[in-house]
């Protein structure tokens, strides 16, 4: 396959390597949906010298806060933040999350104390093995299928 | 050693070796005393009925000197009008020196403690924990067999549904040498997750379907409630298939134990209860020093 050329950005973020087919998720973080009046772009299974095919996705304009790129660890824990100025990358980190995440994640047990009009917010702890656990009820979740509050 | 003083205890998964050892210690060597806690008063926060646990857990703080305010159940309450836990739990807080609560959520206890400024006990929340059913089970495996390190363990019945064998097996992670042998039919199988997560690596255990005794320690016998079935007739042969009786016992080792934690609905023929190996009745017994120990810590650090 010939390499796609996906166009720069003057000023922004770049996300680079996520998984493969979680672009759709990344662009759903971000709040960059129908009726988004910035610019944006989003590649989809792009080759990838590290994990075979990556997706990216590149906002401009847009500098991401705290909670955002905490979201973006959630579901693409591999992913890479590029702070554009000018054209140029002028921060690059990984992602990373954080060690507790509050309001967030939904907890898929129903009858968890965070699912009742109680109100209480969800905090989930990462744990070993790619999971994170319910700090209330104490139900593990996969990264993998976590869904979250967006 | 930990200090104690001021804990919450909520869930067996925060207590290592030494602090569940610790509980066990102090357990074995109270005795009643009414100066103990005097003064002290405790808020008994029951949001659904368990009589044997909320008299226990009474009887513990009055044999200690102690007072008990409360309730159980919510009809006639404020709970009733829609209170919320939360303000139920600051009102408490007010009143006592220390919260137990049961409640039928999931994760009621871990918000009830994060919320009060004085110590909470989990009484039970929801199918998730009841800290202080874990450690009398435990604290009874360790007066009669004398250890809790290499120790084999039958756990009987509904392994699917019941809290009390989740949390017991996920405790015994704790110790040395521990066999497991989980007998249940395959609709009631301990969950995956818990043999995957919680037991694999940690300690050794087999899945059979056949009431086999033989040279187990330790049998623990839980109740297969007819609502987890859709047919009755399918109910009443599973329930039969794992009824311990006479017949049954000849399996067992002579200095092997019987627990089950009560109330039964016919896992264990009465006839049982006469053989030197039923323990369930000094096991629902042991509830009260073990909740004088939690107590007689939390609010002493001894
Ligand atoms: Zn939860």
């Amino acid at each position: 396959m010939e390499e796609l050329k996906v166009s720069k950005i003057a000023e922004g973020t770049v996300i680079d390597h996520i998984r493969a087919g979680l672009a759709p998720l990344v662009l759903r973080i971000l709040g960059i949906e129908h009726g988004y009046p910035g610019s944006a772009i989003m590649a989809m299974n792009v080759k990838s010298s590290r994990h075979g095919k990556k997706d990216i996705v590149k906002v401009e304009g847009q500098f991401l806060d705290e909670e955002t790129i905490n979201k973006i660890a959630i579901i693409a824990p591999q992913a890479t933040i590029n702070i554009i100025r000018d054209y140029k990358v002028v921060e690059k980190h990984r992602v990373e999350l954080p060690e507790r995440l509050v309001g967030l994640v939904k907890c898929p047990n129903r009858n968890c104390i965070t699912n009742s009009p109680e109100g209480v917010e969800t905090i989930f702890i990462p744990e070993e093995g790619g999971k994170l656990r319910c700090h209330y009820c104490e139900e593990s979740v996969d990264l993998r299928r976590v869904e979250l509050y967006y | 050693m930990r200090d104690w003083r001021g804990a919450d205890v909520i869930s067996i998964r925060d207590l290592g070796r030494e602090e569940i050892e610790q509980v066990l210690a102090r357990a074995a060597e109270i005795e009643p005393d009414p100066d103990l806690l005097r003064g002290k008063i405790m808020a008994s926060l029951f949001f659904e009925p368990s009589t044997r646990t909320q008299l226990s857990f009474a009887s513990a703080m009055e044999r200690l000197g102690g007072r008990v305010i409360g309730f159980s159940g919510v009809g006639g309450t404020s709970i009733q009008k829609g209170e919320s836990l939360h303000d139920t739990v600051k009102m408490a807080e007010r009143y006592a020196d220390i919260i137990v609560i049961r409640h039928p959520l999931e994760g009621s206890a871990r918000f009830a403690a994060d919320v009060a400024s004085v110590p909470v006990i989990n009484a039970g929340d929801g199918a998730n924990q009841h800290p202080s059913q874990t450690l009398l089970d435990l604290f009874t495996i360790k007066r009669f067999c004398g250890r809790l390190d290499g120790l084999h363990i039958g756990m009987v019945g509904d392994l699917k549904y019941g809290r009390t064998v989740h949390s017991l097996a996920s405790a015994l992670t704790n110790f040395e040498g521990i066999k497991l042998r989980l007998i249940s039919p395959p609709s009631l199988r301990m969950p995956p997750k818990i043999l995957e997560e919680e037991l694999r690596g940690r300690v050794a255990f087999e899945e059979i379907q056949d009431l086999d005794l033989a040279d187990l320690d330790v049998v623990y016998m839980t109740r297969i409630q007819g609502e987890r079935f859709p047919d009755v007739e399918e109910y009443e042969r599973v329930k039969g298939a794992y009824v311990l009786d006479l017949e049954a016992c000849r399996q067992l080792k002579p200095e092997a134990i019987i627990l089950h934690p009560l109330p039964r609905v016919g896992e264990i023929d009465p006839e049982v209860d006469r053989l030197p190996q039923a323990k369930y009745f000094e096991q629902a017994a042991n509830g009260v020093p073990v909740r004088m120990a939690l107590l007689s810590l939390i609010f002493l650090g001894r």
